[in-house]
């Protein structure tokens, strides 16, 4: 038989740390950064997509054939020359409505993220720094919006203070801002244990220039990554809004309500099917952006892990 | 008769984010039947990977050249199929760390039996049983008890010698073992030696040791090869290798001048670190931080050439050095 | 990481049996779960409460009927039922009180208690739920091991892509889409309802027709019942997919690239029995947790879903309640669906720790 005895005490702690020190060498020099986003494809169609649908809200107004809002006794025609995406049940121009319908999705989408931005991710530098008692209660907090569905909660507070644009907004503000302190406030925490913010205090940096400094440009990347991915859900559930007839009021041409609009009558598939091409391609768009980003910022996420 | 592991001028490339990475270059190395080898090197030199190639484990897109043969079989062009009939039951391998290489979810007599039935055909009761017998034959003690544990309620030397007993399972004829005893401490250490010393003497497996430690290798190991940012610089009888290293890089290791006329013990850290893999220097890849670098070192990767009785090194200098010595 | 357990004791081998401690910490575990949601359910109250007493202008007006308006009776009860005239704390525990009794108050639309309501709405939306939840689970976890283990190929990157797709969509949109294509284009589907004008509801038990067709043994209730759940399951399933995909997949690559992965295939095991019993085994762990996220964007979904499909569930009573501003209604729904979630992730994280040896036995 062998001759070996029984372990008589635990592994060397010296050794285990060297070897989980190698082992996270090892992730790290076997891990492939992405590709920069220039030279993913997908990720240029989608900042080509992109760029298109910001130079059409800029320049709606030359690029839509007709007035988004003016009637005409030729309702429901048919996709032609004249009305490329065909007329809706009261004669206005399918494509004309899809044109303006992105100078409030998009920029509805932007106010949304960055109202949201800077809420959550003031709520999460606090919650991160500050720590302890502020922190739970911040945390509880987010916990708490994340217990309902983001479109229920949305509907239930647009419902109370009663449907218009601005209460969207805010709706959509309230049940998104708790990513946003999560993701800053675990920013903030690695920083802290990589005793960042201890080593600024003993060189005598005070906590707001600590944040400047370090907190801040750390997270950067990851609340752009986030931002980026948001916008794309921010579209989404402000036309699912309208649609539920809760967000912009008729007749502005917003894009979940021409959908809605469209809903009534299958037979018309050009009034509710163009619409609803504009949102997915912009909200994937941003999704695709998103994604090359966080493969880019965050490699944990790159492709070929 | 040909020895049981015949490798022959290796060369591995692995992709990397900026274009492909040489890794194992010229590699060329034996394993006899029953024997033991030692295969030592700096941290990140290619030991692992070499222990890949011979399982056919390397990351996709790895290209390889070269031949290793293994009992008369060419490894590097099997199909998955022989692939599989080999790993385990003829080639087998302890990784290098062992709380990473057992399945957090699946209990140490599954992970003993599962390719013991495949390889051996026995049926469950039969794996069963020689489930507990490895255990107890790597000393766990209640083994019975052991073979229904997950991995986590072990301890580190415990996991290792699971590890170990998982790797025999299935009867292999050579076993790798990767760095088997660095998370361990000397006490250990020296057990695991030991047995795997024990199964080479009883059972005839030949076994390739892989340390960072030269000085592990001193007493079970034959022979020894050094490698150095992918190369095998020097090889020779273990006790020669210790006592008289030839290659300046085995001598710095060991913290001993060339030929070895100093003692071993008065270590020394090596001034700077291996070059990155496709970052070498045009001429020997350790002449940056040799201390007996001469402008010849500069120009072409010196070959491994024999030096001496069954010695050789890859070293321009090596033959003044033997003249001082 | 794990934790070694025994490293203080030479030799032993811990295992559940040798030692009673490891029960006591799953129910510690168990217990601090039950706690944390008792406490998230309390503050789901006091964010439906919130609602309530935000709205603008009188809150009276806001949750009554025109017609009730005109009755001063009622008004008075309402009045007094809400403690409108008390300071808010009391109102608020005025409100738990009610909701204790499983008193979410009357819709003003219906006219029914919410509690009514939803006992008739939560059945039809489950009816929904329970297959897309079951197909999404099979059908998400086999396409993102398969992406997985071709990382990178092209298979890969077209299931990524369907992916994002699917997560890029808008329900609504969608559902209009299919209805086009399998109604009105192929005539293949019914146009919506839970049911055939010809046929009508079986006897209640569970409240979802096909088990119910199928208990009182009518085959052709149950198979016209049937045909109209493919079309919104459809959509709701692919949606649902979208979303765990891409979760499985990143799991599955985390867990490809394991040690114990690379020491199963060097055992010489075959392919599908390391994709079988080593990957599946280990990538799905973290994917259960996020069957409660699933269940939340299903819930969602089916809001936007049934609303053009006119199933008449959940979804389309919160649609209605939210267009007519029902509060009652509209919050009623809201605290439902915050309890079933939240519920749905308790029995998750209970789940969780079940599974993982590592969680059950130390
Ligand atoms: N998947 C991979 N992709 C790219 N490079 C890799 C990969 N795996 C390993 N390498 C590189 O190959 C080289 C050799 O690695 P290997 O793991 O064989 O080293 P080692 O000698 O075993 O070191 P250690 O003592 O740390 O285990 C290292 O420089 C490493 O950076
Ligand atoms: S070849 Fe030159 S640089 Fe390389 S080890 Fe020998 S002496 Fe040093
Ligand atoms: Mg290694």
């Amino acid at each position: 038989m062998t001759t070996l005895a029984p372990d008589p005490v635990a592994p060397d702690p010296k050794a285990t740390d060297a070897l989980a020190r190698r082992r996270l060498l090892g992730r790290l020099r076997g891990r492939s950064t992405g590709r920069p986003i220039w030279r993913q494809p997908i990720a240029v169609a989608a900042l080509v997509i992109l760029g298109g649908w910001l130079l059409m809200a800029l320049f709606a107004p030359v690029v839509a054939p007709y007035d988004p809002l003016a009637q005409s006794p030729d309702a429901y025609a048919p996709p032609s020359g004249t009305h490329w995406f065909g007329t809706d049940s009261l004669g206005r121009d399918v494509f004309s409505r899809v044109i303006h319908g992105s100078r409030l999705s998009i920029p509805l989408a932007l106010a949304i993220v960055s109202l949201a931005l800077l809420i959550g991710g003031l709520l999460g530098l606090v919650a991160g720094y500050v720590g302890r008692f502020v922190d739970e209660a911040l945390m509880r907090l987010t916990d708490l919006v994340f217990a309902f569905p983001q479109i229920i909660l949305a509907m239930a507070v647009t419902a109370a203070f009663g449907p218009s644009t601005r209460n969207a907004v805010l709706a959509l503000v309230i049940v998104s801002w708790p990513v946003y302190a999560r993701v800053i406030r675990s920013a903030v925490l690695t920083m802290r244990g990589e005793d960042y913010l201890s080593a600024a205090r003993l060189l005598g940096i005070g906590p707001v220039r600590a944040l400047r400094r370090d907190v801040l440009p750390n997270s950067v990347g990851p609340a752009i990554v986030l931002a980026t991915l948001e916008l794309g859900n921010a579209v989404l559930l402000l036309s699912a809004l309208s649609f539920l007839g809760l967000g912009p009021r008729p007749p502005a041409a917003e894009w979940g309500s021409m959908v809605a609009l469209g809903s009534q009558d299958l037979s018309m598939w050009w009034v509710s099917v163009f619409p609803g091409l504009a949102i997915l391609t912009v909200v994937m768009a941003f999704n695709v952006l998103g994604d090359a980003l966080r493969d880019r910022i965050d490699p944990r996420y790159a492709k070929g892990r | 008769m040909p020895p049981l592991l015949e490798v022959d001028s290796l060369a591995v490339t692995l992709p990397g984010p900026t274009g492909p990475l040489p890794i194992l270059h010229d590699v060329s190395f034996t394993v006899g039947e029953g024997e033991m080898v030692g295969i030592a090197g700096e941290s990140g030199c290619g030991k692992s990977l070499t222990a890949q190639t011979l399982l056919g484990l390397l990351p996709a897109g790895a290209k390889v050249t070269g031949s290793a043969r293994f009992a008369g079989t060419e490894l590097l062009s099997l199909d998955t199929r022989r692939w599989q009939k080999v790993r385990g039951a003829g080639i087998a391998m302890v990784f290098q760390d062992p709380t990473a290489a057992l399945h957090p979810m699946l209990t140490v007599g599954r992970q003993l039996t599962e390719h013991m039935r495949v390889h051996l055909g026995l049926d469950r009761r039969a794996a069963d049983r020689r489930a507990v017998e490895l255990l107890d034959q790597v000393r766990i003690p209640d083994p019975q008890r052991a073979v229904r544990a997950y991995p986590h309620q072990f301890s580190g030397g415990m996991r290792q010698r699971a590890a170990i007993a998982i790797a025999l399972a299935a009867r292999p004829r050579l076993l790798i073992a990767d760095e088997p005893t660095t998370a361990l401490d000397v006490t250990v250490q020296a057990g695991i030696l030991a047995l795997l010393d024990q199964l080479r003497a009883e059972t005839g497996l030949a076994v390739a040791f892989i340390t960072h430690d030269l000085g592990v290798l001193s007493a079970l190991t034959t022979r020894g090869y050094v490698f150095y940012a992918g190369r095998v610089v020097e090889t020779g009888p273990t006790g020669a290798l210790l006592t008289a290293p030839r290659h300046p890089y085995t001598a710095a290791l060991l913290g001993a001048r060339p030929h070895g006329t100093q003692a071993v013990g008065t270590l020394r850290p090596i001034p700077g670190g291996p070059p990155a893999p496709g970052q070498a220097p045009p001429g020997c890849p350790f002449q940056p931080r040799c201390g007996y670098a001469e402008p010849s070192c500069g120009t072409v990767p010196p070959p491994l050439s024999p030096a001496g009785t069954d010695r050789s090194v890859a070293c321009v200098v090596r033959p003044h050095l033997e003249v001082a010595a | 990481m794990t934790t070694t357990v025994d490293d203080a004791e030479p030799g032993a081998v811990t295992t559940t049996a040798s030692r009673p401690r490891p029960r006591r910490a799953l129910l510690v575990f168990l217990a601090k779960r039950v706690a944390i949601t008792a406490g998230l359910l309390l503050g789901v109250t006091i964010v439906t409460f919130g609602l309530v007493t935000v709205v603008p202008g009188d809150p009276v007006t806001a949750n009554l009927s025109d017609q009730a308006l005109n009755d001063p009776a009622t008004v008075a009860a309402f009045r007094e039922k809400w403690g409108l005239d008390q300071p808010l704390y009391v109102q608020y525990l005025q409100y738990l009180g009610n909701l204790f009794r499983g008193d979410l108050g009357i819709s003003q639309q219906t006219g029914r208690t919410v509690t009514d309501d939803l006992f008739q709405y939560v059945p039809a939306t489950m009816e929904l739920a329970i297959p897309t939840m079951v197909l999404a689970l099979l059908i998400g976890t086999g396409i993102g091991m398969l992406a997985a283990v071709r990382n990178g190929r092209i298979t890969d990157q077209l299931i990524r892509v369907g992916a994002l797709l699917g997560l890029s969509t808008p329900p609504f949109w969608l559902s209009l889409v299919v209805l086009y294509v399998f109604f009105y284009q192929l005539g293949l589907a019914p146009s919506g309802g839970r049911l055939s004008t010809d046929f009508s509801p079986p006897p209640t038990v569970t409240g979802m027709y096909t088990v119910d067709a199928a208990l009182a043994g009518q085959w052709d209730v149950a198979w016209d019942a049937a045909q109209h759940l493919v079309l919104p399951v459809l959509v709701l399933t692919s949606l649902t997919v979208a979303m765990l995909v891409r979760f499985v997949r990143s799991s599955m690559l985390e867990v490809l690239q394991q040690d114990y992965i690379r020491a199963a295939y060097a055992k010489g095991l075959p392919t599908r029995v390391v994709f079988r019993r080593h990957l599946l085994r280990a990538g799905l762990v973290p994917v259960i947790t996020v069957s409660g996220l699933a269940f939340a964007s299903l819930l969602s979904g089916t809001v936007l879903v049934e609303n053009i499909f006119g199933w008449p569930g959940l979804g389309q009573y919160a649609y209605r309640s939210a267009t007519a501003l029902d509060l009652p209604a509209i919050l009623g729904v809201s605290l439902f669906v915050a309890l079933v979630y939240t519920l749905v992730n308790l029995t998750v994280d209970l789940l969780y720790g079940l599974i993982d040896p590592r969680i059950r036995l130390s």
